[in-house]
């Protein structure tokens, strides 16, 4: 029962964890909006939600075997979940930085919404429970 | 990544912003300064801006907030000024007067202020949706 209750949630919780991780890209755009040959990052939110959803083959983290002092360490970390892309700029500047404000703006109050409205449909999720387990 | 990645990114930018706005004020303020600590005339600085990726990520997939990679000299040539009177004027009777271009200073600042301004609203968004996550289910 609890298993299913999870199961329920889970999704939510998907959600709003990729809503929150577009939302720290999305401010580290708005705050490189002046620093030279930056260029703009964003991730596509459907693809990335069902390649989470439908467990997509990750490779793990892997590190080299170190069998000498002398050897250097390498590691390779696999993405969190959503692959990073890069924005096509509409009006590129002359130092080489991709930042649209006004794209940046707008999709940081979409993202913003959108994350709220996945927090009222949660609360509200957790009452229509409540509510069954008191009856 | 913690859910606190966004108070650093958008934190770094204000510090950077506001490090460009002070540079900008020494700038308006030292463009008559005819002598420096070092007996030239004052030179313009600039703020280098750089992107500083949040540890513990895949190069290719770096986000971050910004930091100011350095402070330079502009190398612009200094303004002579034509003034024999000037005890500091060279043999042809022009004192060299600091490189400051005061319209793009105000123009830096203004954007300098803008860009203080985004992302203080992004903190302000990130606070208000923090705390609407912790009252989940309230």
């Amino acid at each position: 029962m609890i298993d299913r209750i999870g199961e329920d949630l889970g999704f939510f919780q998907t959600a709003i964890n990729l809503r929150q991780q577009r939302q720290e890209v999305l401010a580290a755009n708005i705050a490189n909006a002046d620093t030279p040959n930056y260029k703009a990052r964003d991730f596509d939110f459907s693809s990335a939600l069902q390649d989470v959803m439908t467990e997509r083959m990750r490779l793990a983290d892997t590190k080299l075997t170190l069998t000498s002092p002398r050897h250097i360490p390498g590691a390779a970390a696999s993405s969190d979940s959503a692959e990073l892309l890069y924005r096509q700029p509409l009006q590129p500047s002359l130092d080489g930085n991709t930042v649209d404000m006004d794209v940046e703006r707008v999709q940081f109050a979409d993202n913003t919404m959108r994350y709220q409205s996945d927090l009222t449909i949660i609360s509200q999720r957790i009452k229509t429970m409540l509510a069954a387990l008191q009856q | 990544m913690s859910s606190m990645t966004i108070f650093d990114i958008a934190g770094s930018a204000l510090a950077a912003q506001s490090q460009r706005m002070n540079v900008t004020a020494s700038n308006m303020a030292n463009a008559n300064s005819v002598v420096g600590p070092d007996g030239q005339p004052y030179k313009a600085r600039e703020v280098v801006f750089q992107m500083a990726p949040v540890p513990g990520q895949a190069y290719s997939q770096a986000v971050g907030g910004v930091r100011v990679a350095s402070v330079v000299e502009s190398n612009a040539p200094a303004k002579l000024q034509y003034d024999p009177k000037n005890p500091l004027a060279d043999e042809n009777g022009y004192v060299a007067m600091p490189n400051v271009d005061m319209v793009a200073e105000t123009v830096n600042m203004i954007s300098a202020s803008r860009s203080y301004q985004a992302n203080v609203e992004v903190i302000n968004t990130a606070k208000s949706l923090m705390s609407r996550t912790l009252s989940i289910g309230q």
